[in-house]
Formats: structure tokens, C-alpha cells, sequence
């Protein structure tokens, strides 16, 4: 475990009393600062609340917004909800996964993208939607996914974007 | 306590109408539809003009009022000129400067970028009266919806918030119970069970502890009803929740919501920390002796925990599977304790109740299904947004009358309801009145409220197999009808979509759903067959063509369709396919110039049909593929 690693668990254990049912707010408070939940992490909340890692971790993969590997600079998350995909969020999705060469759920060996679906964000009015960084991209075609990329790489490394939820 | 709230409503009120008055008054609705418009944009650009400007205007930040389809959406007061608000539509940052320099400025109100003026009706709810929709609409939910400003309770205070409150603490939680069972209030969540008999139930539990929940999870793809309602007035359903925790007698409230929706998260946390603030949650409430307070809690992304026992589990920090039910959670619910689960418009409309009376809510919708439903129109809709219209409102007054019906005359194929789960009947059912026994009847759901209209570009087969993939996705594997049932629906639609179906796949898929629909553990499992079942009734035909002909009619499932170019229509200077294939399929004949798709090479993306120039029109879309033989036959010959 690094030093920083052990800097955020005490602090995010600091305000969330070691009850059981604070698991899921731990979970999500840990990945907010950490990006992911690393093995230690689990480990760490277990410890915590005093339970079983086999228990945390079987809490962490039920919830889709639990991942156990970093994101990457850019995170796309591409919305497949019902208006989503009945105004062509499939072929938005297949555009991504052939411009990055990644499957959903992957990231790019050089870390730069992460590509994952979603269930609804809950913004049909602008169909199909790509959330980006955390900014909606609104009525999406796979030819404007293109367009996304040439603006993404423009931003370069500069990109100083949060990765949160 | 109560000259302390005196003094609070009349200060809101001050503040309100010193609002109202200002010589410029610029409203601008920026929820997270209005975000994805560019809003932000719109808000910022309007601020640094007036303020280089040195004009003394007031900008108020609000939520929507369900006209998303026009969003950027800009409201514009200047009373001096003696004509009411403006309704500003598609108001992007570059429409700004005309606006400001226009109207704000000048005397010019830009009326060619409005949608109309804004009147307030009896009740005080906004309407634009130049738009047929507003005729039909019935705002009880969505009463201060875009016209408040969500994050300040003085505004919803001004507008009368928080006197159903008052009035309701000084009855008798079990007057208030009777008052909302005369008013046959039913739960707006999708299934449409009697709030007042759940309460009652809870109520009468000898428990010393109890909780009251929100659900505001809101999972169902394509509906957005909640998170509009928490993010342009999340007082109204914090109001009904005091209203419902102090009638069953709970002291502590959560509202569950989802972590995809970080706005609503925000301004949820605001709005409770000002009710705190103003004594409306906590100790001794209006000097009652009621306590009462409430946290939030963010899902982690899992559809299945809109059902409320799963909810419950998620909230006790456990993965969320459901349990079976007997015993409901009015009995036993979180912590073992009873606990009355609740959706975000039930409670919205409980405080409507306590204002106007349960005489007052029934003369609006129909005799079993009083009040109003709420509705977000998705899909293949000219104006796609939020309505709310009195129970009983036909499909077709909806779909057409409120939502202005299929853009560029194009013809409604199906209108997919409820949700996932819910169903997509077709157009025989466009006279349906909305309430909850209709639908039951015409075999869809009411459910939450997401109505996504699908037109002949739409194909229904794959519609349904979407449905079954994302509940197949989801379902939280517990029960073995849910895990495999669902699972194995979803993996037959495949096939038939793939144009792998096999005729007596059909009778498969009906009896599979007759048993998931009997022995799944929750609603998401009995509920999962939903869309087949609706498809298969008002649609067989699409089906039969998929197994039988291996067409896709609506020319949308990847397998069964090609790309074609046809070469009378190509123009042959023109580029612009080629150019922009992303898997450079398409090529150009040396000879003739025209161009020709190597189906080989064809990822079926669609941006071919997309970049060619509308006055050429040469590619088309051909199902089954073979027909793409033909057609190079002939002109081979």
C-alpha cells in the first residue's frame, strides 16, 4: 500500500463510523478519491467494519459503479438507455470500441481512454448520449465520434479533469 | 415556533415578489437536460453581458419546466413594457446578444426566437397559452417546475410550500391518512397501490421504530420524471415525506436515489440543510413535538434496487436482492423495523392533497385512478420533454395533442411504457385513457412513467431483445427463474434478431414467460416478459419475418441488413462516403467514379447514409443482404 493510499483510508474512516451498514458509502467514498478500489482498499474497509473481505468484495461487484481498475485519463461512458438506443446508441457504442480498439469495459494500454455503457443517465431529451469527463455529449452519430476524438486529443495531456462518478 | 415561521413566510414572500418586480428578471432552466444544451453556456454568457452592460437585472437559476425539447429554455421578465414573461426557445450562448441587445436593451421582444408568453394559471402554475399542450396539462407535480429557484426554499416557500405541513401537524396522523385514502392517492412508482391503506398498515404496527424511504432511484431507462421534480422543486417531495413520516408515525427518512444523478444529489443535500436551517426537519417541528430528519443515500448503480425490498437491503449496506414479500415492508422493512416506501411524485402529490383536500384531487383524473400522471416522452417525438396530464387523457391526446407526434411525418409504429418491464403496444391502442387499469388491461404497465415513442425506423424484435438484455444484465441473480429465465429469453431474441430464430422459438419464448411471469421472486422477474409478450401481440409479423424470411422490416438489426450505393443516384464527384467510412469500405469505380460498398469490410455504422448530401439520397439500407446480389446483377446486366 502506498503512503497516499494509507493517508486517504484514515481520513475517509475518520467520518464514517465503523457500522456495517456505512459499507457501500465507504466503498463509493474510496473510489471517489482513489479513482478504483484496489485489493488493499477492500481490504482496508473490511478491516474497518470488521468483516470479511469475501463480503466486501462480494457487495462490490454487485453495484455496476464499483471497478477494480483504474480509469483512464478520459473516461467515455456511453448511455444505452431505452431513448439511447432507440435513436441509434448501439452503433454510437460500436463507433467507440472501434475508434479506441477496446471492448466496453476496457481501457487503452496507454491508459489514455476507458470506454463503459450505462444503464440511463437519465437525459433522453438529447438521445443517444455520450457522457465524457463527466460533460454530456449530446444527439451522438458513430460519424460525430470522430469529431469527439480530434477534440479530446486537441485538449492533450492537459486534461485535468476529475475522474469521479 | 410560529411567529418564527411568520416571520420566514413573509420574508420569502418579500424576497419573491421584490423578484417579480425587478425591472429585468431572466430565468434560465439548467437541470441536467438543459446542462447537455449547453445551459451553462447560455448562463454565463448572459451574466458577463450584464454585467459589461451595467444593466440591473436579476438571473435566476431554475429547473425544467418539461419543455426540454426546446432547452436552452429562457424566461424574460421586463414588466415596465406591460407585456407578460417571454418563453425564449434553443436560447444557446449565440442567441444571447440578440436577446440582450433586442429586448433587454431595446424594446424589440425577439418574438421570432420565442415560444410564447407566460401566464400563470388559477393555481398559479406557469402555462404558456400559445401551446395546445398546456390546454391539456394539469400541473400538480410539476406546478413550480422551471419557475422556482430550486435551490432557495424562499422561493417555495413564497408559492405556498410548507403550509400543507403546517396544516397537516395539526391534524391527526390517522385524519391525514383518511385524507389521503378519500383522496385515492395511489403510488406513482408503477403499480399504483393505495398510498393511505400502506400507511395505515404501517401506522397501525405496534413498532417503537420506523422509517420512511423515497424511492428515487429511478432506473428504468428512458424515464426521467424523478429526477426532473428533485432537481427544479425538491422541496415539494421533501414536504410530502415530513407529511407521511409524521402520519405513520417514523422519525427517520431516507431518500434513496441514484449515483448517476449528481445534480439531484446536490440539490438534495442543499434543500435539506435549508429546512434544517428553518426548522422544518429535525426537533420539534412547528413546535409539534414531531422530530423528524432525513438522509440521502446514492445507489451504486443497480436497476434491480428500485424494487424496495432490494432498496432496503442496499440502504443497510448489503448487495440488493430482493426477498420475497409477504411480509411487505410496511410491516418489516429496514432494520427489521416497518417502513413505508414511497416514489418522489407520490410524496410530491401528498402535499397537494393536504393543501387542496382530497375533494380537490379527486375532481382531476378518473374515478379509480385519481390525480394526474406524470409522463416522460422520449423516443421519435417532435416535442420530447415532461408532461403531466389528468388520469384518464388518452395515448393519442398525449402522443400527439402534449408531445406533437412523429417528426418529419413519419408514421408512430409502437409506444414502449413502464419502463424495461413495462411494454410497447401499438397503434390500435392510441385511444387507451392513461390510468393504472387500462394499461393493466392492454397488457403494459403504468409504470414510473417513461413513454418512449418508436416510428417504422424501429424494429420491435430488436426492441424487445434489448429489454430482455438489460434485465438479463441487471437481475440480481437470486432467484433461479430470474437468473436463467430472463437470461434465456434474452439469448432466443438474440438468435432471432441475428436472423438465427427458428419457428418454434415463439412458442418457447410464450411458454418461458408464462413461467417467469409465475415463479420469479420479485417484479423485476415477473414483470421481464413484458416486452416480448406486448411484441409478440401487436407485432408477430416482425417476428415471423425475422425467422421466416430472415428480413429485418424496419431495416434496423445489423445481420439482416446491407449498406447499398445505388449508382444512378451517386454523384460521382462527390466524396464525401469515402472520405468518411470509418473502416474505408467504400470505393470508388476508376472508371465511372461511382462508388461501391465492400460489404466485406462493412461495419453497418450507418455514416455513409448519414453524410450523403439529402440531394443525392444514394445510399439505402436493403434487408435480407442477398437483395444486394440482385441489385448488382442488374446493373452487372
Amino acid at each position: 500500500m502506498l503512503d497516499e493510499e494509507g493517508e486517504v483510508f484514515k481520513e475517509v474512516f475518520s467520518y464514517f463510523p465503523a457500522r456495517r451498514r456505512y459499507l457501500i458509502r465507504l466503498l463509493q467514498t474510496v473510489q471517489q478519491k482513489l479513482g478504483y478500489l484496489s485489493e488493499d482498499a477492500m481490504k482496508e474497509v473490511a478491516l474497518h467494519l470488521g468483516i470479511s473481505e469475501a463480503e466486501t468484495f462480494g457487495v462490490a461487484t454487485f453495484y455496476n459503479q464499483f471497478r477494480f481498475v483504474p480509469l483512464g485519463k478520459h473516461h467515455i461512458v456511453v448511455c444505452m438507455g431505452t431513448a439511447c438506443h432507440t435513436m441509434g446508441g448501439q452503433l454510437v457504442l460500436d463507433g467507440f470500441e472501434r475508434e479506441l480498439d477496446v471492448k466496453v469495459g476496457g481501457i487503452t494500454p496507454d491508459h489514455e481512454y476507458s470506454l463503459e455503457r450505462v444503464g440511463c443517465i437519465g437525459c433522453c431529451t438529447k438521445a443517444p448520449v455520450v457522457l465524457i469527463n463527466n460533460i454530456i455529449h449530446p444527439k451522438m452519430t458513430p460519424y460525430k465520434v470522430a469529431e469527439v476524438f480530434a477534440g479530446l486529443r486537441d485538449k492533450g495531456s492537459k486534461s485535468s479533469e476529475e475522474h469521479q462518478e | 415556533m410560529t411567529n418564527d415561521w411568520e416571520e420566514i413566510y413573509q420574508r420569502a414572500k418579500e424576497k419573491w415578489e421584490a423578484l417579480e418586480a425587478s425591472p429585468i428578471h431572466i430565468r434560465i432552466g439548467t437541470p441536467t437536460c438543459g446542462r447537455a444544451a449547453g445551459a451553462l453556456d447560455t448562463l454565463k454568457e448572459f451574466r458577463e453581458k450584464l454585467e459589461k452592460e451595467g444593466i440591473q437585472g436579476q438571473i435566476t437559476e431554475v429547473g425544467c419546466m418539461g419543455l426540454c425539447f426546446a432547452e436552452p429554455l429562457v424566461i424574460i421578465s421586463k414588466p415596465e413594457i406591460g407585456l407578460p414573461p417571454i418563453c425564449y426557445r434553443n436560447v444557446t450562448y449565440q442567441e444571447v446578444k440578440r436577446l440582450v441587445d433586442g429586448f433587454i436593451l431595446g424594446d424589440d421582444p425577439c418574438l421570432e426566437l420565442a415560444l410564447g408568453t407566460l401566464d400563470l394559471t388559477e393555481d398559479a402554475a406557469p402555462y404558456i397559452p400559445e401551446m395546445l399542450r398546456f390546454e391539456i396539462e394539469e400541473r400538480l407535480v410539476l406546478r413550480n417546475c422551471g419557475y422556482i429557484d430550486p435551490q432557495d426554499i424562499d422561493h417555495y416557500i413564497a408559492r405556498g410550500g410548507y403550509l400543507s405541513l403546517r396544516k397537516a401537524l395539526g391534524m391527526s396522523p390517522e385524519q391525514i391518512i383518511d385524507e389521503v385514502s378519500k383522496a385515492g392517492l395511489r403510488g406513482r412508482g408503477g403499480a399504483g397501490f393505495p398510498t393511505g391503506r400502506k400507511w395505515d398498515l404501517c401506522r397501525s404496527t405496534k413498532n417503537e421504530m420506523k422509517y420512511i424511504i423515497c424511492n428515487a432511484d429511478e432506473g428504468d431507462p428512458g424515464a426521467f420524471m424523478d429526477r426532473v421534480v428533485l432537481e427544479s422543486d425538491p422541496h415539494s417531495m421533501i414536504e410530502g415525506m415530513i407529511i407521511a413520516a409524521y402520519a405513520v408515525g417514523a422519525y427517520e427518512g431516507f431518500i434513496y436515489t441514484r449515483m448517476e444523478y449528481p445534480l439531484v444529489l446536490d440539490r438534495l443535500e442543499q434543500a435539506l440543510m435549508q429546512a434544517r436551517e428553518y426548522g422544518l426537519l429535525g426537533e420539534d417541528i412547528f413546535g409539534s413535538g414531531f422530530s423528524f430528519d432525513i438522509e440521502t443515500v446514492a445507489g451504486a448503480g443497480a436497476f434491480v434496487c428500485g424494487e424496495e425490498t432490494a432498496m432496503i437491503a442496499s440502504i443497510e449496506g448489503r448487495r440488493g436482492m430482493p426477498r420475497p414479500r409477504p411480509p411487505y415492508p410496511a410491516e418489516y422493512g429496514l432494520n427489521g423495523e416497518p417502513t413505508v416506501v414511497d416514489n418522489v411524485k407520490t410524496l410530491a402529490l401528498v402535499a397537494r392533497i393536504m393543501g387542496t383536500g382530497a375533494k380537490g384531487f379527486r375532481s382531476i383524473g378518473t374515478p379509480s385512478s385519481p390525480g394526474t400522471a406524470v409522463f416522460a416522452l422520449a423516443g421519435r417525438i417532435e416535442q420530447i420533454g415532461l408532461v403531466e396530464v389528468p388520469m384518464g387523457t388518452t395515448l393519442r391526446q398525449v402522443i400527439f395533442d402534449v408531445g406533437g407526434g412523429v417528426p418529419e411525418g413519419r408514421e408512430l409504429k409502437a409506444i414502449q411504457i413502464g419502463g424495461p418491464a413495462g411494454g410497447c403496444v401499438g397503434k390500435e391502442a392510441l385511444d387507451l385513457p392513461v390510468d393504472f387499469d387500462s394499461f393493466k388491461a392492454a397488457g403494459a404497465i403504468m409504470g414510473s412513467g417513461g413513454m418512449i415513442v418508436l416510428d417504422e425506423n424501429n424494429c420491435m424484435v430488436e426492441t424487445a431483445r434489448f429489454f430482455l438484455d438489460f434485465l438479463a444484465r441487471e437481475e440480481c441473480g437470486k432467484c433461479i427463474m430470474g437468473r436463467l429465465g430472463i437470461k434465456q429469453l434474452s439469448l432466443i431474441l438474440e438468435e432471432i434478431v441475428r436472423g438465427n430464430g427458428r419457428e418454434e422459438d415463439l412458442n418457447l419464448l410464450e411458454e418461458i414467460s408464462k413461467d417467469l411471469a409465475e415463479g420469479a421472486l420479485c417484479n423485476l422477474g415477473r414483470t421481464a416478459p413484458n416486452p416480448i409478450l406486448t411484441t409478440l401481440r401487436y407485432f408477430r409479423d416482425e417476428y415471423e419475418a425475422h425467422i421466416k424470411e430472415k428480413r429485418c422490416p424496419a431495416l434496423v438489426c445489423k445481420d439482416l441488413i446491407a449498406y447499398y450505393i445505388l449508382p444512378e443516384r451517386c454523384e460521382r464527384g462527390c466524396e464525401h462516403c469515402v472520405l468518411t467510412c470509418p473502416t474505408e469500405a467504400i470505393v470508388s469505380d476508376e472508371k465511372t467514379r461511382t462508388k461501391r460498398i465492400q460489404q466485406d469490410k462493412c461495419v453497418k455504422c450507418g455514416t455513409c447514409l448519414e453524410i450523403c448530401p439529402p440531394e443525392y439520397n444514394a445510399v439505402i439500407k436493403v434487408s435480407p443482404p442477398d437483395r444486394i446480389k440482385e441489385l448488382e446483377a442488374k446493373i452487372g446486366g
